[in-house]
Parts: C-alpha cells; structure tokens; sequence
C-alpha cells in the first residue's frame, strides 16, 4: 500500500475531482490540476525513470520544464505513444497511461545498471575511444550500441492526430505569466497596444500567485493575493490575449517567434475526439517582452541524482500549489536564503523538516530567524559530501567547509531523511534571448548571466534579466517599461512593498568532498550522466572551448538541454582552466526551448498535402486509363500505360513501337511556356539562345538551346514565331521556373533598354503531341479544314487554326523523329482534344505513350535531354553541338566562356553513343565507363546517361559521356559491373534515322 | 526570417523573396574583348564579408521585381533597399 502524502488542498488541485492514472502498469489516484509529478509524489513515488548512459535510478527533480530525470513514455498504442515527455509538465487526465524509459526489464530491476558499475571503464568520449577501431568492426558495435542507447520508443504509424499552423500578429508579445509578465502585459494592454501574453503552465501567476507568507507584501496585501487580483483585471482586458499551456519555441530575427499552443493534451482521452491537438503559432511581434523567469540551480556535490533529491523550489511548489509533500523526513540544502521560504512553506503545512545545511557561515535574515523560531536545526559553513539509497535517498553526509570553501573540515556527520530539497541560488532563464541573436554578460555578484545587449525591439524583465527579488522586480519593471514603451507613468509606480529577502548567497560550483574527484560521481547534466570529474577530464585531455567540451562530455545535450545542470559546467571549466565566466561564454542555446512533435512542425501539411503537385488538364484520362505516374519537379507525368500482365519494360517496348510503326499520342502540357512580346524580342531571342532568331520567319520554329553565363548547358526547347513581334517559348518541365527567372533577371538588371514583356502561360495550354506515319491522318480527321500537305504545312512550322470554335495553335515539330504534330489548345479543352485525337486514331490504332517511351525515342535520335545527359559542367560543344553555336552573333549569354582555356580542353568530357557488344545487355545509366579494367586504380573516364532497348533497332542503345569521347569513335570500352564487365564500343550519338526521312514520311 | 521591405510592394515575410548574390556586378558590353582572367573576375569572382553587404533580392512570390539591399551579415539587419538603376546609398 502505498502512503498518501497530500497534506492540504493545494492552490491549482480540485480535490472534488478524482482522476485515476496507470504509470508502470499500476493504477493510482490523483486530483484534477496534478501533474503526473504531482501525483506520483503524493503517492510516494519517486523513482520514475533510469539515466542515460549508467542507468541509475532517477526521480523527480524540479516542478517544471526543465525536468531532466522524471521523463516518461505516454500511451501505448503505436500511432500515439511519445517518449521523453516530462511528468512535471503533463497534466493528468483520466485514460493517462505512463511508463519508465531507457530500462529493461523494470525501472526497479534494470539490466543496464550494470554500466553504473562499470562506470569507472565508461569515462567521457569512451564511445568515440573505444569502438574507433578497428574500422571494419564497426557496423558490429552499432547494433549493440544502437540497442542499449536511445531515449524511448518513437510511434510507428502514422500520427492519428490534428495540428495546426496559425500566424499571429501583435503590438508586443509577453512572454511568461510570472507577477512581471503581468504587470507588463497590463501596462502594455491600457496603453492601447495590442498585447498577446503566453503562458508554459495551464495557470497564470508563476512563483508568485502561491507565495502566501507574511515576508512578502504588496500594499499590505500577501503577494500571492494581490497579484491574484491582476490576474482577474487583466483577464477583462480588451486587447490582451493570453494563451495558456504555451510554449514559447524559438525566437528568431526580426521578432519572429515560434510557440506551440497545447490545446488537447489535458483532456481526458473520449474529449479530444476530432480537436486540434496542437497549434504551432508563427507569431510576428512589433514588440517582445521576455518575462522568462529563472531556473533554480541544483548543487553538485556526490551523488546528487538520487530519487528523493529535489530543487528546494520545486518542493515549495509541490507542497503550496498541490498540496503534496515530497517527503516525511526532509533535508534543506542552500547557499542563499530560498530555500528558507520552502521551510517556511512546509512549516506552515506541517512537513517535518529535519534540518537545514547551509554553505554559509554569517547569515541572517527574518525568514532565518524564522526558521530557526521553530527548532530547526541549521548547520551553518557546512556541505553535504555524499548521499545514499539505492532507489531512494535516505542518508547523507555533511561536513563543514574550510574558510575558502575549496576542503572540507572536521568530522563527518551522517544525518538520515527521504528528501533533500537544494538550492545553489537561481540562473536567469534567457534562452531565448540569446537564441534571438541577444549578447550576455556576466554579474559577478552573483554570477549568473544577464541580457546585456538586445539584438531586436525587445526587454528583458523579472527575474530572467536578473532581478530576482519582489521588491527588485516589483521596482524595476515598470521602470524599465516606462522608457521601453516610450510612456509617461504606470500604475505600479508607487507600490508599497515589504520583501525579507537577503541577497547574500556563497556560490561554489562544484563542492568539494572527503573522497578524491575521481572517486565521486557529481552529476552536471544529469540526463546524460555527465559528472564533474568527466568535465575535468575533458579538460586535462586539451579541450578549451566550451562547445568542444559540451560535445565531448554531452554536458547539455539532452531532451532539457542542460537547463540545470550548464552553468556548473561553466563554473568548474572556469575555475579549472583558470578563465573568467564572462569571456568564457555559454553554449548556444539552440531552439526548440522545449522539444516539440514532428506533428506541430508538420502541421496540415501532411499525405497528399506535404507537398503540393501539379496535374495537367488531361490528367483524369491518364488515371482512368490506368497510366502509372512518374514526378517531375511538382508535376504528375504519366509515365507508361500497362496493360494487364504488362511490367513497365513491356509497356514501354509496345508504346515505343506503335509510335514509330502507325501512331503514338503524349500529353506534353508540362512543357514550360512563355509568351514573348515587344519591339525587340528577336534581340532578346538572340542574345539568351545560342543561335541566331532575327531572320526566323513568321509562322516558323526553331530549336533554341540556352546556357548559363558560363558556357554550361541550362535549357532547351523549341520556340515559335507567332508574329513579327510576338513568339512562344517552350521551355524543359523542370527548367520552366527557373528560365522564366533567368529571363526576368536580364531583363530587368542588365537589358532595360529592351522593349520585351514575359508571360508565363504553362499553365494556359494544354499541349498533347500526336507522332508516328499516320499522324497526319489523325490530326487533319480532327482539325478538317487546316491544309496538312507539306507545302503548306512543312516541318518546323505553325499554324493557328480552330478545332471547332476552339482556337489552337498548331505546330510540326518533332522529339521523336516521326512526323508528328503538337496541338495547344486552352486548358480546359484539353481534355476533349485528346478524346477527339483517340477516336480519330482507333483505326490506326493510336496508343498513347508516357514518359519513359518518350525518352527511348529521343534517344534513338539521339536527342538530348538537358538535366539527365547534360549535368552542369555541359558545353554544347561538349555534346556535339556545335552546329547551334552561332559564330556570327557579337554575344549571347555564355557566349564568352565557350573559348576559356577550360572549356576548349580536347579532354573533356562528350557526349557519345554506346553500342554494346551483345545486342542484348542493357546498360545501367550511371554506370561507370573505363578503358583499362587492369590499371590501378582504374581510370573512369565518364557515366552512362541514357540507356535503353529499343524495340525499333532491336539492340540495346546507350548515351554516355566520356573523357575525350568525341575522338573516340568506333574504340572499345568497358563498363565494370558488380558481376561482370561489359564491352562496348563508342558510336554516333544518332542511331536511328540519321537522315531524318521519317519526318517527313 | 526577415521582414524586407520591397521598393515596390512594402514590407513582406522573407519567405516571398529569393536572394541573388553579391550586387552591383554589370555584365561587360563587349565580353569577346576580355582576356580570360578578366572573364573569370566577372564570372566567378564574389565577395563573402561579415558586415556590411550589397545584394540583389528578388520579390519572386509578389511583384518579381529585382532590387538591391544592403544587408549587415553580422546580424541581418537591413540597412536600406533601392531599385535597380538607383545609386547605392552613401553612409
């Protein structure tokens, strides 16, 4: 049976409201408003999860989101289950199931602890050490690592639940509910700014709204009470929106903010049916006010991760918020007076307190002689060295410290409890500040970094900007709000306060012991098990920079990402190497503050949604004709057509046929398009392609090849002259955007004076390209009165015409070789016009063709295609097309790089035909070409670009491009393959129908 | 992500925008006259410096209008923005 340790109604607890959890299989109670920590703790459960890289038992530290140890799996099912949530910050709600990480079998029984024994054999960087070598075995050691590391288990099905991604813009942004968060988000709120003030926890009033003690006064009024009171006004506030369970994720430049607004994660399960679970808020502030608060700082001293050690404040708040106490016999271990308002809070309620160990020597406050008041023993100049109990704190050693706090003295005194409550003082929380692009600096007082220069429109107040104290905060903000706000008075200008804090505080960052450092194991980090004897090995072994050291040691990396545990590590670097805090820096503090699903990145965009694709207007006749489909860039290509019992080799041969023996139809309607228009698009036409435009009739096309500015490359296509000043550009699919910007980009930058005006109509037209002996006999059945004969209409020219009533633009252009045809009609005809083009085909049996039979075709032509024969290091020289190099233009884009003395090396790499030696063999396209298998190391002269069977030919073509291939012909040449080698022999990259007579067929 | 402030448009997310390199670099009229090294210092040759920056910046998801920022590196902030054609601003 476990004890019930609830002592009072907590401040945020409806104990009307019974919930029922499961964590490790067994069921307990809790009330409504408990977090998981809460409630484990008042069952008097503290050992909840195992550390990282030793194993050990590990329980609830603090009571908020810089929980290092208490993280747990929640749910079970596989769509659902997440790892690495913290117990401190789930609220629990009925249906709650949780369960310990990183143990096996049990928490209590765990097999790995067997490295907490070994840890002598486990110092820091033994992974990097040790599994280096040899090399070879190290495919061996990741499959044992791999299964004893890791941090819980991740989903693997799909995510069942709802996000969303909102933007918010506001006046200021308030980032923490604490008593400055408050105080400015009304300030802010009644100078007519619109304010939005988000909130981590589910209440709003941070340490402040359960401080209940005659110490701290606001106009006569218990802190805790007055600022009960603003919280109520603010709430009526008109422009204010305050979000609570939200968590402030990243803070980027230009006051840009990511926070993740938890919506469902508290409900009972059978509520949150159809909700949004979380909202990713991409908040854009003119304003931001980082009210952030600040983390306690644990102590490091021997064995300071037991279950049972807690942050002193997070003991207050256990007891004052949910009216739990972390313990019967507890133990108080400070440097600086907070921990005397935990005693006094427990005192209030009840919770025996054993005694209070304090680093000090002098102190004296009114909470001390309170404290003392009520018999509580405090050992003043005194440290605890050691701890023990195994899966819960029970003894601990103290001894008194010398003068200068670097030895122990005395004797040692064994004192037993069951929960140690520390407090090394108080680490300002500015995350993200820094994360903002914000510079620190150092108060040597005491020692904590403060926001010192801000890098965009905002303040830091309260206790994250180093005011830790009510009366410092209660001073300070609307002082340093009068100025940021550019306003002439607050409400809170002239409050009474009374405040008994005493500021004194003897920090020392790593406490020495009776034992030597290497005997000790004082953790730093405590997820990750890094201890300050592992920081000061890093140092000994020559690490200075403080991110060598975090990566070497892993101090700092973890889920909290060293929230606690940092400055120590900074401190012990410090003191050892013999450098000052504040020229050694922190770590960068990298966003997400708090670990965020994949699911609230992603957001809607998921499935069919994570990236948008593009259909052409013929699309649905490709799906109900069963075509397979290929992507390219954003669009959905058919790719092949099979019918039933064909694989996409058969479909491609039997399409590949038809298209050259009778006709083949293609939707090319993804092909980019750009209408040019004005007095000087011929010029303009001259100078971006490589060959001359001026003396290109109306009515006529031509094949157009563009590069970039140096020499490579970059596009083809065949543009049409429509009328004297007016031409239609066809660009690649892929290359349409990129063209159209190009083209921009001259314009506007280096040809102004050009009278040329670019539209982008790729989506304007459907396009579909009817090819193959009997085209002509199609098309001219669809389009009756259009004169098809050669005379009329010749190869490489246009005619607009009606199909119907509907206008289209009709051009004899060919990829294929064949006679073919390409009609554009406007998109929503498309569809129809390709119907029209089949039924007039059936008897010549018309067989539409994807993609793939695309690309075979134009190989046996030995067309190129820009992007898979040419890469970015293609000249057309390179390709053996030089025929398109006008010699007589004065320049055009490229032009000069054609004659660099790179450029004209005989050596480059060409463009070549490949015939392999049996008929049969199919090459890979990518594979490797060789001339000598028997040269160490083997010389690769260049790849296979394109490689096909082609059902026409009979024989096994290939393009490739090889070192000096142009000089080549007719040479043998290798492909190593896997199993065999392959002998080829370089030919003409044209291998079908050199004299082009099909076209014309 | 940055706010930029299109000489045409206003201000917009810097998701609308593309940047296109160092600015000011004019394509030369007669590029058949250049030696090779010198082709190469127009091609190739760009600055990278931390501090103070001239760039080209294109409003691809608004306007499509290129223009010219001068941008601090070392903490993004964004000194002016002016069209193409205009005289980079003096400090």
């Amino acid at each position: 049976m476990t004890k019930n340790l609830r002592v009072k109604t907590g401040k945020a607890i409806d104990e009307t409201y019974r919930i029922s959890f499961k964590f490790n299989g067994s069921t307990y109670y809790g009330f409504k408003g408990d977090t998981l920590a809460s409630a484990l703790l008042a069952n008097d459960i503290h050992l909840v999860g195992r550390s990282f890289k030793y194993h050990r038992p590990r329980g609830i530290m603090t009571a908020g989101s810089e929980e290092p140890n208490a993280i747990v799996q929640l749910h079970n099912d596989s769509s659902r289950t997440e790892p690495n949530v913290r117990a401190t910050e789930i609220e629990i709600y009925e249906g709650l199931e949780a369960s310990s990480q990183n143990c096996w079998p049990s928490v209590k029984f765990d097999i790995g602890g067997i490295n907490n024994l070994l840890s002598p054999l486990l110092p820091a960087g033994f992974y990097y050490k040790t599994f280096m070598w040899p090399a070879s075995f190290w495919e061996k050691y990741e499959y044992f690592i791999r299964r004893s590391a890791g941090l819980g288990k991740s989903p693997t099905t799909p995510d069942p639940d709802i996000y969303e991604h909102k933007y918010i813009h506001c006046d200021v942004l308030v980032i923490g509910a604490g008593i400055s968060g408050i105080m400015a988000a009304k300030i802010a709120a009644k100078n007519g700014l619109k304010t939005l003030l988000i909130e981590e926890k589910p209440n709003l009033g941070g340490s402040t709204i359960y401080q209940n003690s005659d110490h701290f006064k606001i106009n006569n009024q218990n802190s805790g009470s007055w600022l009960e009171k603003e919280i109520n006004e603010i709430k009526k506030l008109k422009n204010l929106e305050i979000k609570t369970r939200t968590s402030v994720a990243a803070y980027h430049g230009y006051n840009f903010l990511l926070a993740r607004e938890n919506l469902t994660d508290h409900l009972p399960i059978n509520q949150r049916k159809d909700k949004t679970r979380h909202k990713l808020l991409k908040i854009r502030a003119k304003k931001v006010i980082t009210a952030t608060g600040s983390i306690e700082r644990p102590m490091i001293f021997d064995n300071n991760d037991r279950p049972g050690i807690l942050l002193s404040s997070a003991i207050k708040r256990f007891a004052d918020y949910f009216g739990v106490a972390c313990g019967e016999k507890n133990i108080l271990f400070t440097n600086n007076d907070s921990a005397y308002e935990t005693a006094i809070s427990l005192i209030q309620k009840g919770i025996n307190i054993e005694a209070i160990i304090d680093n000090r020597e002098e102190v004296n406050s009114k909470l001390i002689y309170e404290v003392e008041k009520n018999n509580i023993k405090i050992f003043k100049g005194y440290t605890v060295t050691d701890t023990s109990g195994y899966k819960r704190i029970n003894k601990i050693s103290i001894m008194q410290l010398s003068k200068d706090g670097q030895k122990v003295v005395g004797s040692k005194i064994i004192l037993s409890c069951d929960c140690l409550g520390v407090s090394g003082g108080w680490t300002p929380a500015v995350h993200l500040f820094t994360q903002s692009g914000g510079k620190l600096k150092f108060r040597e007082d005491d020692q904590v970094f403060i926001p010192n220069i801000y890098p965009s429109d905002q303040l830091s107040i309260g206790a994250c900007n180093g005011d830790f104290t009510l009366d410092e905060i209660l001073v300070n903000t609307p002082k340093s709000l009068i100025d940021y706000l550019n306003i002439k008075n607050t409400e809170y200008d002239n409050l009474e306060i009374s405040s008994s804090t005493n500021k004194s505080k003897r920090n020392i960052w790593l406490l020495p012991s009776d034992k030597i450092l290497g005997k000790t194991k004082s953790f730093v980090d405590y997820q990750n098990d890094a201890t300050a004897k592992d920081i000061k090995l890093a140092l000994r072994e020559g690490f200075r920079s403080i991110e060598h050291v975090k990566r070497y040691t892993t101090t700092g990396m973890g889920t909290d990402q060293g929230k606690l545990g940092n400055m120590h590590a900074l401190g012990i670097i410090s003191e050892t190497a013999g450098a000052k805090m504040g020229e050694l820096g922190t770590t960068t503090f990298r966003p997400p503050y708090t670990p965020l699903t994949f699911g609230t990145i992603v957001g809607r965009n998921v499935g069919e949604y994570f990236d948008i694709f593009r259909k052409t207007p013929i699309h649905d006749w490709h799906v109900e004709h069963k075509a397979e489909f290929e992507n390219v860039g954003q669009w959905k290509r058919a790719w092949y057509y099979p019918k039933e019992n064909e694989n996409m080799h058969k479909a491609v041969q039997r399409e590949s046929k038809a298209a050259r023996e009778s006709a083949g139809i293609l939707d090319a309607s993804t092909l980019g398009k750009i209408d040019i228009q004005g007095t000087d698009a011929s010029e303009f036409l001259n100078r971006v392609y490589t060959n001359a435009w001026s003396k290109l009739a109306v009515g006529k096309c031509r094949y157009g090849l563009m590069l970039n500015e140096d020499g490579m490359v970059y596009d083809d296509g065949v543009t049409t002259r429509l009328g004297e000043n007016h031409y239609i550009m066809t660009t690649t699919t892929g290359g349409a955007a990129n063209v159209m910007g190009k083209l921009e980009d001259y314009l506007q930058t280096e040809w102004p004076e050009l009278d040329v005006y670019l539209t982008s109509v790729t989506d304007h037209f459907a396009t579909l390209s009817v090819c193959g002996p009997n085209s002509k006999k199609i098309v001219s059945e669809v389009i009756p009165d259009l004169d098809f004969s050669d005379e009329s209409f010749p190869h490489m020219s246009f005619k607009n015409t009606k199909i119907g009533k509907i206008n289209c633009r009709v051009m004899r252009i060919s990829f294929t070789g064949e006679h073919s045809y390409e009609i554009n009609v406007q998109a929503n005809y498309g569809k129809s016009v390709w119907e029209k083009c089949m039924e007039a085909g059936k008897n010549f049996n018309i067989t539409p063709y994807g993609t793939e039979t695309m690309h075979l075709l134009r190989a046996e032509k030995g067309f190129i295609i820009v992007g898979q024969d040419t890469d970015a290091t293609m000249t057309p020289i390179d390709l053996q097309m030089d025929w398109i190099v006008s010699k007589k233009k004065y320049d055009f884009i490229g032009k000069r790089s054609l004659y660099r003395s790179d450029t004209i090396r005989e050596d480059r790499k060409q463009l070549v035909g490949l015939l392999t030696d049996n008929p049969n063999e199919v090459l890979e396209e990518g594979a490797q070409i060789v001339a000598d298998i028997n040269k160490s190391p083997i010389e690769m002269l260049g790849h296979v670009t394109s490689s096909y069977y082609s059902p026409n030919l009979k024989k096994s073509i290939a393009l490739g491009v090889v070192r000096g291939g142009k000089n080549m012909m007719g040479q043998k040449l290798i492909i190593p393959m896997e199993k065999k080698n392959i002998n080829v022999t370089v030919a003409d990259t044209v291998f079908l129908d050199k004299e082009n007579k099909r076209l014309n067929a | 992500m940055f706010i930029i402030n299109c000489p045409y448009c206003g201000e917009r997310e810097q998701s609308e925008f593309k940047a296109g390199g160092e600015a000011h670099i004019v394509r030369p009229k007669q590029p058949t006259e250049l030696s090779d090294d010198e082709w190469a210092e127009y091609l190739f040759m760009r600055k990278n410096i931390k501090g103070i920056q001239f760039e080209r910046w294109n409003h691809t998801h608004g306007c499509r209008k290129w223009f010219n920022m001068v941008r601090d590196t070392s903490n993004d902030e964004i000194k002016a923005v002016y069209k193409m054609g205009e005289k980079p601003p003096v400090e």
